[in-house]
């Protein structure tokens, strides 16, 4: 039993055959071919699958495929249109990662953040992130970008 | 000014100024981890060709096989192949070959591999898999070292006295001690004779798990001309293909038919040393010749079939002098080291070689039991033995000191091993700033200044602990290096190392770079492939910045003196006087001399008459600890040189504990480590960050349980909690420490592991100032004591 759906990913138009039992994750993973949501626990626990779901981040391994149809998805790929984000470019030159593997979702989360409150305090922040769990930094370094990338402001569109 | 080292075959190269060691250089995988570019194993496509593997698991912790019936399973459509423990007999492991690849007539923990389906997609496979129907005669579990040691204990490995194992294990026939570790050193009766003070204790410290987010995978594939390539989330390349390789040999492979590739891993923390679930894959491949294979770990079971931290009960015997000074020591160590123990054996190893902690004590008993049980295979975790031990050696020297009415840090500093002291088998010790260390920690958290909370229910309290930790290797484990210059000046390393977010490309890069002076952003660190990489032990013990880093830094030298003897050949100038800046050569007695490295490392220098001299410039470099030895009396550890040095630092904590509820609030954190050089700061400080925070979670509530089937009862991050972003010290400061390492790269030694060790105890230490209870078990959770206060039990601190 096959459903066709139409979706965006990243600005583009997909139609894209999925079965009823798969989530969100694996059509992006496996179907669109986005590799930046993450494997993790497959349950709703780690947030290494965050994606913004028009607009807003969900867990993409806890949505179906099917419940997709109609809806806008943005992974990490299609944040910075206009190359990196502010907040992408802090986390480069501050070191704030290690292994990476959380990386994606924890951009999201932050992102989304800084969409709604551009000057958050630390409280924020750490709560804005507290749905992905990183088993490597300790999560300072993290904060701190994002509150410097707050304090710089969104890249001016050239 | 202070001396630097350029490795110890190269201390003549010492560099008087440093211009990239020492900073904070971003990391040179930045933008591909914060782009979503950087490719783990899951990420890789192998195409409509790829299967899939599921694993039938045991569900009991100990059980005969007396059938397997996948006739069910083999008929659901888009099923492959099943297999089982029949299709291979075969043993692995890295130092202890006590594993099947598939569980044969006996399962010994609850889940192991007792089959596998292979099938079109994961789904399929995970369906078929539930529909193998495995006859089990189940058997009563071992889930207790200390029942495990009985006489009348069933025996868990009957084979034990045929299982090959490197020379430095000592494993009793007819007993479940797979391993015993023996240390001797002194007079131990004349010791605790002279003591004032004899203070006896027990210890338990619970498994725990590594809860790296990315899980374990594997892709393998055996193509038609019987090479067999795997692609792991691995921390150890080539250890991982000589095991494979070993393992296989019954049907014809050898090294030269077997090549690992590692791309980016997400963390490993040891759980990704060694081989565990990817020898699944490695057997799996050579059944569907031609077609790639996938074996993805669930979190479930990750946290049920991999390594877990080992278990361990301590019990010490410690004695002093009534001025402090310690005069003997007993520390006797139980380790619950689960089902097999191939690796983790060698965790067991290491503590009965170091149980003394950072301290000078001149009689010392230590026994390091490896017990066999019915739980999960024990392994590597972040700290290898140093983490379990630490917590009950230095909960224990701090109730000395309040035996003694001393104060716990000053019995730390009269005691503090310093270098040249003799180590418990019998080696002097390495330099280090063990004191400086510990004045800084208690600096840092105002030691001595009582604290208190404008909450009355608020209980404030202090720790400080020591830690030290030493590599444990084979006496031979070496690194090596390629590196090669491209047209524009830019430079491609090959190593083996693992990047595993520690931040090793960027050390790698700026060894290289220092020597060079091309920027780390101009110098490419590239993942491990066996075929293409030279060698590396593997990426464990903290030795990757020490070891790799000598042998990138010999690369970097051995390439500089090419670059040299071009411009010697090609301008006449003598080598001697030839130096690098800028990515230039230039000379000491022509100042107007200058060549861009651009200019002529791919194509060499143009003579008069047209022809050239040169070519490109490729270097590699070696590294190997020609001055360790594993071989020693196996009643007493001594006369051998088993570690290649210790790295020490001191942890500091202050908490506030609610009287109400017993909850733990850390508010500082202080954390300082003698690196011996810090090539990068930034990154020391996220090892820092991040091993406290995996430290103080393995202390404030991660915690495994079992049923009494030996099941696994918290297997998701819903029941095994670990630390989120709202669980972080208000506060954490760390302190770095330069005494610089003799034979290391710039003078550095390693720092990943440490940064976990001392957290539990210092934890420990600080609830005990803080409201008057000591708890000897770990993890010491808010409900334990809580309880404690309630039932005002106010046990001696
Ligand atoms: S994979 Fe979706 S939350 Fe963990
Ligand atoms: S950087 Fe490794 S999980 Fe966050």
């Amino acid at each position: 039993m096959k459903h066709t759906i139409e979706m965006k990913v990243n600005g583009e138009a997909w139609v894209i055959d999925v079965s009823p039992a798969e989530s969100l994750l694996e059509v992006l993973r496996e179907k669109v071919g986005v590799k930046s949501p993450k494997i993790g626990c497959e349950r709703g626990d780690c947030g290494s699958c965050t994606i913004l779901y028009d607009g807003k981040t969900i867990r993409a391994c806890l949505a179906l495929g099917v419940e997709a149809d109609g809806h806008e998805v943005t992974t990490l790929e299609g944040i910075g249109h206009d190359g990196l984000t502010t907040l992408q470019e802090k986390m480069v030159e501050m070191s704030s990662f290690q292994c990476g593997f959380c990386a994606p979702g924890v951009v999201l989360s932050a992102h989304e953040l800084l969409q709604h409150e551009p000057h958050p305090t630390a409280g924020q922040v750490q709560e804005a992130i507290s749905g992905n769990l990183c088993r490597c930094t300790g999560y300072d370094s993290i904060v701190d970008a994002v509150l410097e990338a707050a304090r710089i402001g969104p890249r001016a569109v050239s | 000014m202070t001396k630097t080292y350029v490795g110890k075959a190269d201390a003549a190269n010492a560099m008087e100024t440093l211009n990239v060691i020492g900073r904070g250089t971003p990391r040179i995988d930045g933008l591909d981890k914060l782009t979503g570019a950087a490719e783990y194993v899951d990420d890789m496509d192998f195409g409509p060709g790829l299967l899939h593997a599921a694993v039938v698991e045991s569900p009991h912790g100990y059980a005969r096989i007396i059938g397997i019936d996948a006739a069910a399973a083999e008929a659901l459509p888009g099923v492959i192949k099943v297999v089982t423990g029949k299709d291979f007999p075969f043993t692995f492991g890295m130092y202890m070959k006590d594993r099947y690849i598939f569980a044969q007539d006996i399962v010994r923990f609850a889940g192991e591999q007792v089959a596998a389906v292979i099938a079109r997609d994961a789904r399929t496979a995970k369906k078929a898999a539930a529909l193998v129907e495995v006859e089990y005669e189940v058997l009563d579990p071992l889930l207790d070292p200390l029942k495990a040691l009985a006489d009348d204990a069933v025996l868990i490995h009957p084979d034990l006295g045929s299982y090959e194992h490197v020379p430095w294990f000592f494993p009793k026939e007819n007993t479940n001690i797979a391993h015993w570790r023996k240390t001797r050193r002194g007079d131990l009766e004349a010791g605790f004779a002279e003591a004032d003070v004899v203070l006896e204790d027990e210890y338990t410290v619970p498994r725990y798990a590594h809860c790296a987010i990315e899980p374990h995978v594997v892709v393998a594939r055996l193509d038609g001309a019987r090479r067999l390539t795997l692609w792991t989330a691995s921390q150890s390349p080539f250890t991982q293909r000589d095991v494979f390789a070993q393992a296989l040999a019954p049907l014809g492979f050898s090294h030269q038919d077997i090549r690992v590739v590692t791309p980016y891993v997400g963390g490993g923390f040891g759980g990704k040393a060694g081989v565990s679930m990817e020898i699944i894959g490695a057997a799996l491949a050579t059944v569907v010749q031609g077609r790639p294979v996938k074996v993805r770990w669930t979190r479930e079971q990750e946290f049920k079939n991999t390594y877990q931290r080992q278990g361990v009960i301590a019990r010490i015997k410690l004695g002093a002098r009534k001025d402090g000074t310690f005069t003997a020591i007993e520390h006797d160590l139980y380790w619950d080291a689960g089902a097999y123990v191939e690796y983790g054996a060698n965790v067991v190893n290491a503590a009965g070689l170091s149980a003394t902690g950072p301290y000078r004590i001149p009689a010392i008993k230590i026994d390091s039991l490896c017990v066999y049980t019915n739980l999960p295979p024990g392994g590597p975790y972040r700290g290898f033995g140093y983490s379990e031990f630490h917590f009950g050696l230095e909960s224990h020297i701090t109730r000395m000191a309040h035996a003694l009415g001393m104060d716990p840090v000053e019995l730390r500093k009269k005691n503090a091993i310093v270098e040249g002291d003799l180590l418990a088998y019998g080696e002097p010790m390495n330099p280090s700033g063990l004191i400086e260390a510990i004045d800084k920690t208690a600096a840092a958290i105002d030691w001595g200044v009582a604290e208190t909370s404008d909450d009355p229910n608020v209980a404030v309290g202090k720790g400080l602990c020591l830690f030290w930790k030493a590599p444990a290797m084979p006496p031979n484990a070496s690194s090596a290096s390629f590196l090669k210059f491209n047209e524009d000046g830019s430079i491609n390393i090959t190593v083996s190392g693992m990047e595993l977010g520690q931040g090793y490309l960027t050390v790698m890069a700026q060894v290289a770079s220092e020597i060079l002076t091309v920027p780390p952003a101009k110098i490419r660190v590239e993942t491990p492939d066996t075929d293409r990489n030279p060698y590396e032990w593997q990426t464990v013990a903290s030795h990757v910045t020490w070891s790799c880093g000598n042998a990138v830094a010999a690369a970097a030298l051995e390439a500089r003196e090419k670059i040299f003897k071009v411009v010697h050949d090609a301008r006449g100038y003598e080598e001697g006087s030839l130096y690098l800046e800028d990515q230039q050569v230039k000379c000491d007695t022509d100042p107007d001399f200058a060549m861009a490295l651009s200019d002529f490392v791919i194509g060499g220098i143009q003579m008069p008459d047209g022809t050239f001299r040169g070519g490109p410039i490729v270097a590699s470099g070696k590294f190997m600890p020609e001055f360790t030895s594993a071989l020693s009396d196996p009643e007493t550890s001594q006369g051998g040189h088993p570690n290649v040095h210790y790295t020490v630092g001191a942890a500091g904590v202050i908490i506030e504990v609610d009287k109400d509820t017993g909850k733990i609030h850390v508010k500082k954190a202080a954390l300082a480590v003698d690196v011996g050089k810090a090539i990068n700061p930034v990154l020391i400080e996220g090892q820092i960050t991040g091993g406290l925070l995996q430290g103080l979670a393995t202390v404030l509530y991660e915690d495994m349980r079992f049923d009494a089937g030996g099941r696994l009862l918290n297997p998701t991050f819903t029941d095994y909690k670990i630390p989120t972003s709202k669980d972080v010290p208000d506060e954490i400061i760390p302190i770095i420490i330069e005494t610089p390492q003799p034979d290391g790269p710039f003078g550095a030694r390693g720092v990943g592991e440490h940064t976990m060790i001392a957290a539990a105890p210092v934890i420990g230490d600080a609830v005990a100032d803080a409201v008057g209870v000591r708890l000897k078990d770990m993890p010491i959770t808010a409900e334990r004591v809580a309880m404690a206060l309630v039932s005002g039990r106010t046990d001696e601190t």
